[in-house]
Formats: C-alpha cells, sequence, structure tokens
C-alpha cells in the first residue's frame, strides 16, 4: 500500500495548477486587452464637420449626404440582379465581382457594395429597397462646396492613411482628416471631437447589446464653424481676371493682416474632390506638371521679386542712411557696375534720378549705386550684406511668414555667408551681387510675402501675419495674429517710398493701373526667368509683376499680383491688380473694357513654346 | 459514535457547494439580456439532473454496503452489457455512438461505468484470494479497466476511456508492483521527448545514457547488465521509433496540432488553437476578482466554444478572477483530499478501494479538464465533475458520492 500516493498527487496538481492560474490571471498582462479587442466594439459618434464661411458670411463649405449601399452577404436571397445593376449603373459581371468581394471578407459582416451614391441614385434606390433582402443604405456625410473657387485656399479632407494613424491615435481607420488648406490647419475645430458608444458583440462579429449599459460611453463634441477672411466675391473676380493664365493674386487688409483673396490658377473647382470621381479626378489633377493645379503659386511660388524690391532697398538705404530722397544718379540708359560689366536701364541717356524719379521709372542704375551704397558702406561686403539681409528678414523675407495654411515657402534671402561659399576670401563686393538691386539675384520671394511687403509699407512700418481665419465661430483666435511685426526701418522714411510709388500709377509705369477716385501706389516687375528645355538652361518670356495698395492714407488692401510669362508689369499684372483694388473699394468695375480684355487674354500660346520642342522668340 | 456525525456531512456540503458553483455559472454562460429562456432552460435541466442526485443519494442510504460488495459484479456486467448495446441502440452525436436516447433525455452509459468498475475492482482486491502483486491478479485488475476502457475508445469517447484507465493509479497506490509506474512514466518522458526533440536525438540519448551505464558498472556481472541495458534500450528505441511513426502516421493532423500547439510548436490562434486561445484570454482576462456575475465580455460573446459543458472553468475564471477560480480549484482539492483520507480510515479492503477509485475518477476529472482549459495538457473532451452541463455526468457523480456516503457511513469490520 502506496498511502501517500494519492495526496501528493493530488497536492502537487493542486500547487501546479494554482502557479499556473496565477501566472495567466495576475501576472500576464497580454490577455485583459486581447478579451477588450475580441469582444467589445468601439462604435464612434461622429459630429457633423464644421462649416466654413467667407468674411461676409457667405456659406462656402457645407456636408452633404452620401449614401453606401452595404451588403451583409448571409442575408442575401435571390433578388432581381437586373433592377438593381440598372439602378447603379453597373454591369452585371461588376456586380457579380462585387458580391463576391464582400463575401471573400465576411459573410456576416457588412462590407461596402457601393460607395458614396448621390442623392439622385439614392432616391429612386430607396423605394426598392425592401426587394433586395440583405443590404442596406448607410448614410455617410461628405463635404459639399458652395463656390467653384478658392479650393487652394479651402483644401480638402480624405480617409486617414496609417502614417495618420500611427501618428495621432485619435484617427482610426476609415475616418476622415482635413488633408490639405484650411481643413487642415483647423482640423481639430472642424471635425470636433467623436463620441464613443461601446457594444458587446459575439463570436460572430454581431452586436448583441451595449456594453455595461454604457458607463464608459462618450459623448460628441460638436465642431465648430469658421469664418475666413476671404472676400469670395473677389476671389472669384480674380480667378476670373486670370483665367487661362498662369500665377497668383494675393491681397491682404493692411490693418488686419487678413488675407482677402489668394489667387491660384489655373484651378480646380472643389467639387471635383467628392463624390465617386473623387479619386479619378484626383490622378488628373495630381499628374498635371505642367499646370500644377495643386501648387499654390500665390503661397508656394518662389519668383525672384523684380523691381518691386528695388523700394526694399530704398528703404534700407534711407534708414543706414546711405542716400536721402534727394540724392541724385546719373543713368546713361544704363551704366558700367564694373569693368566691362554693363547694366542696361530704360531711362533716356543722360537722365538724373532722385529717389522719387528712381521709382517710377524703376531706373536700374539708380538703384544699383543705391544697393552697392548699402553693401560697400563699411567697404566690408560681409557686413554690408548681413546688415542688409537683417533689414529684409523683419519684413518677413527669406522665412515662413507664419500664416494658418499648411502650404507655402521660404523665399531666400542670400548673406555673407552664402556669397562666402560661391566667392571665397572675401573677393566679393557690392558690384559682385548687385543683381540684387534690382531684385533678379539670388532673392525669391512668394507672392504672399510680396503683398505683405505691400502690405507693410502701407501701414507705414508694421505688419499682422496675415492669415486666412476671421474668427471661430464668432470669436477670434489665435492672438498671434493681432500682434504688430515692426519692422526695422523707422516710420519717417516709409513717406518718400509711398510718394514715389504713387508716382509710379500717375506718371510712371504703371499709369494703367489709375482708378479714378483712388490714389493707388504701386511698384511694377518685370522679371527675368529661366527654365530648364532639355537639360538646356532657356530663357522665358519675363513674368509680369506688380505690388500696390489702395488708398494711399488709410490704405484697404495690399495686393501682389503675378502672371507667369506675361512680359513687363504693365501688361497684365498691374491692370489685374488696379481692378481688384477698384472691385474691393467701390464695388463694382467701371472700366469693363479692360477687365475684359483682362479676363480674355490668354497666355497658353506663351506656355505652349517651352513645349513645343521648336526654338521660340521671347518677350513679343 | 452518534449516528449523525458518522455521516460525511463534509464531502456532501463540498458536493453541493461545487453543483450549485457550476449551475450559477452555466445560467452565466448561456444568459443573453435580451432573452434569458435559453439561459433558464439548460438551468431547468441541470436543476432536475441535480434534484435526481439528490433524490439517488437518499435512495441508497437505505442499501446495505454488504447489496454493493455482492452485486458488484452483475452491475459490472450490466455496465459492459450497456455499453456493448451502444452499437446496437446508441444514438450517434457529433461522430460518437455514446448516447442512449430515452424520451427527451439522452444518457451516457459509460460516465455510469465509471462507478460500476469502481466497485468491480473494490470487489476484486478487497477478495481474501488477491494478491495485487501476483500476476494472474493484476492482469485481472488490468482486465477489468480495460474492457469498458476498450468499449468506450471505440465509441469513440478517448476523454472517457482515459478517466477509466485511471484507476491504474488506485493500482498503484494499492501496491502494484512499481515495476509499471516505472515504465508509465519513462514511456511518457520518452513520448513528450520524442514530440519535442526528434525521434533521433531521443534515439541517441538513450544509447548514450545505456553506454554510460555500462561503462561505470564494469565490477559486477558484467555480461548480464550488458545483455539486459541492451534490451532495455532496444525497447526504449522501439517505443521511441512507434510514437514517431504514430504521431506522423497514425495520428490525424487534428491530433498532431494538439500536440503542437501545446509544446510550443505552433501558433494558430484562429484555427486549431482556437479553442485554448481563446480559453486562456477568458480566464486571463478575469484578472484578480474578476469582472463580475453576467459581466464576462468573452463569455457573452460565445467566443469560447463548449464553454456551458466542457470550458465552464473559463466562464469562472473571466467572470470571478482569480479569487474565484483558485477558490473553485481549493474545493475541488479538499474534496478529493478528504474522501483519500476517509478511504484510509476505512477498515475493510473493499470499502477502502472503492473511496480510492472516487477520489481518482474525480482528480483525472478535475485534472485533465482544468489542464486542458488552462493550457497546461492538449484538448481532451472530459468534462469538469460536477460542474459542467450534462446530466450523466452529475448523476454518476451523484450515484458515485451517494454510494461512498453509504459505504463510509456503515463502516463494517
Amino acid at each position: 500500500m502506496r498511502t501517500r500516493f494519492f495526496p501528493i498527487l493530488v497536492g502537487s496538481f493542486g500547487i501546479i495548477l494554482l502557479i499556473r492560474l496565477f501566472s495567466l490571471q495576475i501576472l500576464s498582462d497580454e490577455y485583459g486587452d486581447l478579451s477588450l479587442k475580441n469582444s467589445v466594439l468601439k462604435q464612434y459618434v461622429y459630429p457633423e464637420r464644421g462649416y466654413i464661411f467667407d468674411r461676409n458670411g457667405k456659406l462656402l463649405v457645407s456636408n452633404q449626404p452620401m449614401y453606401d449601399l452595404m451588403v451583409v452577404p448571409n442575408n442575401l436571397k435571390a433578388f432581381d440582379t437586373l433592377d438593381l445593376c440598372r439602378m447603379l449603373k453597373l454591369s452585371k459581371q461588376e456586380l457579380g465581382f462585387k458580391i463576391a468581394k464582400a463575401k471573400s471578407y465576411s459573410l456576416r459582416a457588412p462590407s461596402v457594395l457601393l460607395g458614396q451614391i448621390s442623392k439622385q441614385d439614392y432616391a429612386t434606390l430607396q423605394e426598392k429597397m425592401w426587394k433586395f433582402p440583405g443590404m442596406y443604405i448607410q448614410r455617410k456625410s461628405v463635404r459639399a462646396y458652395q463656390t467653384d473657387v478658392a479650393s487652394n485656399i479651402l483644401g480638402y479632407i480624405s480617409e486617414v492613411n496609417y502614417f495618420d494613424m500611427e501618428t495621432n491615435p485619435y484617427y482610426k481607420r476609415g475616418e476622415l482628416i482635413g488633408r490639405q488648406g484650411i481643413e487642415k490647419t483647423y482640423e481639430k475645430i472642424l471635425r470636433g471631437k467623436k463620441g464613443v458608444t461601446y457594444l458587446q458583440r459575439d463570436k460572430f462579429n454581431r452586436v448583441i447589446g451595449s456594453y455595461k449599459d454604457g458607463v464608459f460611453d462618450t459623448l460628441p463634441v460638436p465642431a465648430q464653424d469658421i469664418t475666413l477672411s476671404i472676400d469670395i466675391d473677389l476671389q472669384e473676380y480674380g480667378t476670373k481676371l486670370l483665367a487661362n493664365k498662369r500665377g497668383g493674386i494675393l491681397a491682404i487688409e493692411p490693418n488686419s493682416g487678413e488675407i482677402l483673396m489668394s489667387v491660384s490658377t489655373p484651378t480646380y473647382a472643389p467639387n471635383l474632390l467628392v463624390g465617386r470621381e473623387r479619386s479619378e479626378n484626383f490622378k488628373v489633377l495630381k499628374q498635371d506638371t505642367l499646370n500644377r493645379y495643386l501648387f499654390d503659386r500665390s503661397l508656394q511660388g518662389q519668383y525672384p521679386p523684380g523691381s518691386p524690391f528695388k523700394v526694399l532697398n530704398a528703404l534700407i538705404a534711407l534708414e543706414e542712411g546711405v542716400i536721402t530722397p534727394k540724392a541724385t544718379f546719373n543713368c546713361y540708359s544704363g551704366h558700367f557696375y564694373a569693368r566691362g560689366q554693363f547694366m542696361e536701364c530704360k531711362c533716356k541717356p543722360g537722365t538724373v534720378n532722385n529717389l522719387d524719379r528712381g521709382i517710377h521709372n524703376s531706373c536700374n542704375t539708380y538703384f544699383s549705386n543705391v544697393y552697392r551704397r548699402i553693401i560697400d558702406k563699411d567697404n566690408n561686403a560681409a557686413e554690408g550684406i548681413n546688415t542688409w539681409q537683417r533689414h529684409l528678414s523683419s519684413f518677413g523675407l527669406g522665412n515662413y511668414l507664419g500664416y494658418d495654411h499648411p502650404v507655402g515657402q521660404s523665399g531666400y534671402v542670400p548673406n555673407a555667408n552664402f556669397y562666402n561659399l560661391w566667392y571665397p576670401n572675401q573677393r566679393w563686393r557690392g558690384a559682385t551681387t548687385v543683381s540684387n538691386a534690382i531684385g533678379q539675384g539670388e532673392i525669391l520671394m512668394t507672392p504672399i510675402q510680396l503683398a505683405n511687403v505691400a502690405a507693410t509699407i502701407a501701414n507705414r512700418g508694421f505688419f499682422y501675419t496675415p492669415h486666412f481665419v476671421k474668427g471661430i465661430q464668432g470669436d477670434f483666435i489665435t492672438p498671434g495674429f493681432k500682434a504688430k511685426r515692426h519692422t526695422t526701418i523707422a516710420n519717417e522714411h516709409f513717406k518718400p517710398v509711398v510718394e514715389g510709388m504713387a508716382n509710379v500709377v500717375k506718371k510712371g509705369t504703371a499709369r494703367i493701373a489709375a482708378v479714378r477716385g483712388i490714389e493707388v501706389c504701386g511698384k511694377t516687375g518685370t522679371i527675368e526667368n529661366f527654365t530648364k528645355i532639355n537639360g538646356v538652361r532657356t530663357q522665358l518670356t519675363d513674368h509680369s509683376m506688380f505690388i500696390a495698395f489702395a488708398p494711399k492714407e488709410n490704405p484697404k488692401i495690399a495686393i501682389a499680383v503675378i502672371v507667369e510669362n506675361g512680359y513687363w508689369g504693365g501688361r497684365w499684372a498691374a491692370p489685374i491688380a488696379s481692378l481688384v483694388i477698384e472691385k474691393y473699394i467701390k464695388g463694382n468695375v467701371k472700366r469693363t473694357w479692360l477687365e475684359k480684355r483682362m479676363m480674355e487674354g490668354s497666355l497658353e500660346a506663351e506656355y505652349a513654346k517651352v513645349t513645343s520642342n521648336k526654338p521660340f522668340n521671347i518677350n513679343e | 459514535m452518534n449516528k449523525l456525525t458518522r455521516f460525511d456531512w463534509y464531502s456532501l456540503i463540498l458536493y453541493i457547494i461545487l453543483v450549485v458553483i457550476g449551475l450559477v455559472n452555466i445560467y452565466s454562460t448561456m444568459y443573453n439580456s435580451s432573452d434569458n429562456s435559453i439561459a433558464l432552460g439548460f438551468i431547468q435541466k441541470q436543476v432536475i439532473s441535480f434534484g435526481l442526485g439528490i433524490v439517488l443519494i437518499c435512495i441508497i442510504q437505505f442499501f446495505d454496503t454488504r447489496f454493493f460488495e455482492r452485486y458488484a459484479s452483475i452491475i459490472y456486467l450490466i455496465s459492459i452489457a450497456s455499453l456493448i448495446g451502444l452499437w446496437f441502440f446508441g444514438t450517434e452525436v457529433s461522430g460518437a455512438r455514446s448516447w442512449y436516447g430515452i424520451g427527451g433525455f439522452s444518457l451516457q452509459p459509460s460516465e455510469f461505468a465509471k462507478v460500476a468498475v469502481a466497485l468491480a475492482l473494490a470487489k476484486f482486491l478487497g477478495d481474501f484470494n488477491t494478491q495485487i502483486k501476483r500476476t494472474k491478479d493484476y492482469l485481472g485488475a488490468f482486465l477489468i479497466m480495460g474492457i469498458p476502457a476498450i468499449l468506450t475508445l471505440l465509441q469513440p469517447d478517448p476523454g472517457t476511456a482515459l478517466v477509466l484507465l485511471g484507476f491504474f493509479l488506485v493500482l498503484h497506490s494499492e501496491g502494484l508492483p512499481s515495476f509499471f509506474f516505472t515504465i508509465l512514466i519513462s514511456l511518457f518522458v520518452l513520448f513528450i521527448s520524442t514530440l519535442l526533440l526528434g525521434m533521433y536525438w531521443v534515439m541517441f540519448a538513450i544509447m548514450l545514457l545505456v553506454t554510460l551505464n555500462i561503462a561505470f558498472q564494469f565490477k559486477r556481472k558484467r555480461k548480464k547488465v550488458v545483455f539486459s541495458a541492451v534490451i532495455t534500450s532496444l525497447l526504449f528505441c522501439g517505443f521511441t521509433y512507434s510514437v514517431s511513426y504514430i504521431f506522423e502516421h497514425i495520428f490525424e493532423q487534428r491530433h498532431r496540432d494538439r500536440f503542437n500547439i501545446l509544446l510550443g510548436k505552433e501558433v494558430d490562434t484562429q484555427g486549431i488553437g482556437y479553442n485554448i486561445n481563446q480559453s486562456q484570454i477568458a480566464i486571463g482576462s478575469g484578472r484578480f476578482s474578476g469582472k463580475g456575475f453576467l459581466e464576462g465580455t468573452q463569455t457573452k460573446g460565445g467566443f469560447v466554444p463548449e464553454q456551458q459543458t466542457d470550458y465552464i472553468f473559463t466562464t469562472i475564471g473571466e467572470e470571478w478572477g482569480f479569487v474565484g477560480s483558485a477558490f473553485v480549484l481549493l474545493l475541488f482539492v479538499a474534496l478529493i483530499l478528504r474522501i483519500v483520507r476517509v478511504a484510509y480510515k476505512q477498515k475493510t479492503t473493499f470499502a477502502r478501494v472503492y473511496c480510492l477509485g472516487f477520489a481518482c475518477t474525480l482528480f483525472i476529472h478535475v485534472a485533465i479538464n482544468l489542464g486542458m482549459v488552462a493550457g497546461l495538457i492538449p484538448t481532451i473532451g472530459i468534462p469538469l465533475a460536477l460542474m459542467s452541463y450534462g446530466g450523466s455526468s452529475l448523476l454518476a457523480f451523484s450515484i458515485f458520492l451517494g454510494i461512498y456516503l453509504r459505504i463510509v457511513y456503515q463502516r463494517m469490520d
């Protein structure tokens, strides 16, 4: 007899199992969460996405219902396939394929048979739904655009991707996120916060009731509406003026920094990115590398600023005390700035230019001399150019302005380090970099930076960070947009420069920009530019550029216009800017002949030259 | 001694507690907040079986112990006959012909066969002519448990067959030559290591051990040692080979998978490993104090298959946590140890062997079921004694207990 055999056997079994239970239930962390994933379904309740209005309260973006036809393959019974195909505009094969796909995903869980059915199709379909057991319609909310313009400002929303979900745990598969534009910047405000309902489900993924009677459930936080600073009528008007031309218009209200319009052409209607055709349309827009629909020329286009930059050089020279408004330079249709190096100018030989005439005649000679005085002030080009660069950066140049739109470029302003790299051992002086004098050298600016310079001059020395949003559900936000940013130029130096800009329109290069009853101050630009065609650096027709503000006293609008390859500034940019100013300040435009010329004028022939593969002439 | 204190109240109360815990958890498992008629239906059936069990226990108390001893062989033969009868009158449920359908109820004779074998073994060993160490006698004992075991294996119901073979433990504790137990353990070790390491490594290890053994025993009678060593090593190698052969060629894939999952060779939580994985999730998610009665998410979602029968312990683990599951485990251990202790107080071999048989049957059920649910041993379909849903099992255990109570109460010289 082995009397101790059973007690030992049973005892050791008890201990082993106790240890196992302890390790499963107390030590291991793994199983607690797994069970939740398994059997508790989190269902989200989404607040309706916020509306977007323009500065005058016009509705720009709202929501519309879209309908997904869902199918639960196990509940399907024989139905009239032809009838369904006719309503959905599908072929029988396509339908069969879609059902097979749903079956392979899951027999019991619903999957989308056909997504994004329009309201019209839904109306007919809904009446006959009883004929199709196993299918039902799920309502979804997508964006509805009440405007055909401003797609570059508004941006778009799309389904979250893997990266979004990785970086922000808020987002779950299939949810929408602001992908571009205002939708992206103000995503959190526009989306609100989703609520959660926990549901108990069984092994077939069927929901069998609420989990713990909803003690963990949360309510959604409603989204807020946004009012843009954009004037949608102006935006529309600008888009029309730039039709058939590549370019951008950006207008700012100087005394608030509110962006009134931000046009980039060619553009697309925002409604193209909604509904069943979305991906097809997006592909087309994305793949057009010539028109670059998704490239915002008003925010992202970096151009040499050309002659408008001269006013900045004038301001810096005045601040540095290297010139007075009365100082004159002689121009002989240009000048030699170094041995054998001649810079042309449009002045008649023997013209004597002071600051005022230098600006309104856009004299290259005058500004070359001014620039060289700035740079070579203490016979130290490096120090001079760094001072120059410091002044420019106080205008927000060479850096991002900090506005509330996700796209943009910093532009470029060179400093001493840059030229030391190109010309080592201090072998460079003001004359070496003289292209900067007329805004052609290494400097790059975006239209919003140019418009902001105009606004700064309009304010005589300060600006507000430009921004697209005027208010969120009535309240103004972001205190940063309310702070004045002062430049390093003293207030009194603006007066002669503004005077010169007023004369540009009165008697200078942009007389066409004059508007009856409004004193417009501006500066034209004609910008040499190059591209590479088959690897060869080729000069193209100049860009037409204009910056302006109006009226001269108490300015209401500051604007920058660029028309790519439009030739001289007074040809396209100045008239367009003046029409916008007229429209904005006066409400309607009297100069319909000019309006017509702008709207109907096309530069397509100019753009076709680049791709024609044939030799071509420029500036004709 | 007082008549009332002589009665083993302790075991009876443990039995009732365990059955009631079982009822509560069967209810929770089948519970559905929108419609609890299903759960109530299950409970109703189980309560009827429970009541019937109590009634049987009471009736049995009116029998004389000698009745069971005298008619043990008859009961055994009837039981064998009922197992054979399954071929002719049995109904097939999910591939196994293990049930008699009687009206709305179905009866599983193999459950009752356990009682019969316990009685028969007790009678056989209790005979003063029987000496367990004698070859003739232990072969007889093997036969008594072997016949019903083979019959149930053929149904096929390997789980119950395993329980019947479990009486081997009783024989061992009664003094069966230790040779058998040694062989069993070494075969078990060989079996597991063959599956884990592969046939050739194990054979190599056997050879190595035998060679070392011979090398260090040169002082003794060399020839004899070498001879017996070679024979054993050959036998072991043969066993290893056959394990590997059976595993690869005779086992079906599902059997292989069960072992592989357990040995950690394969992870497939959706296919064959689903049961084990889900039951461990359920138990593990209970944490320390459980999710509460009717609150188990795994349980409510029905993720664990057969949860009201073989996997009833997962409900306890999920809803009552470590506290609850450890409590139930301790109740079982206490009941079994109690029976074992009482067994050794018995004065007749018949009574002692019967009690040990009861304890052993309970133990095998609990050990295999909990081992399987907790993922310690491969999936073998055995219900958790007293707790799992199923009338036959509960009734059989009630009868087991009834006879036990009667024998212990009457304690004869």
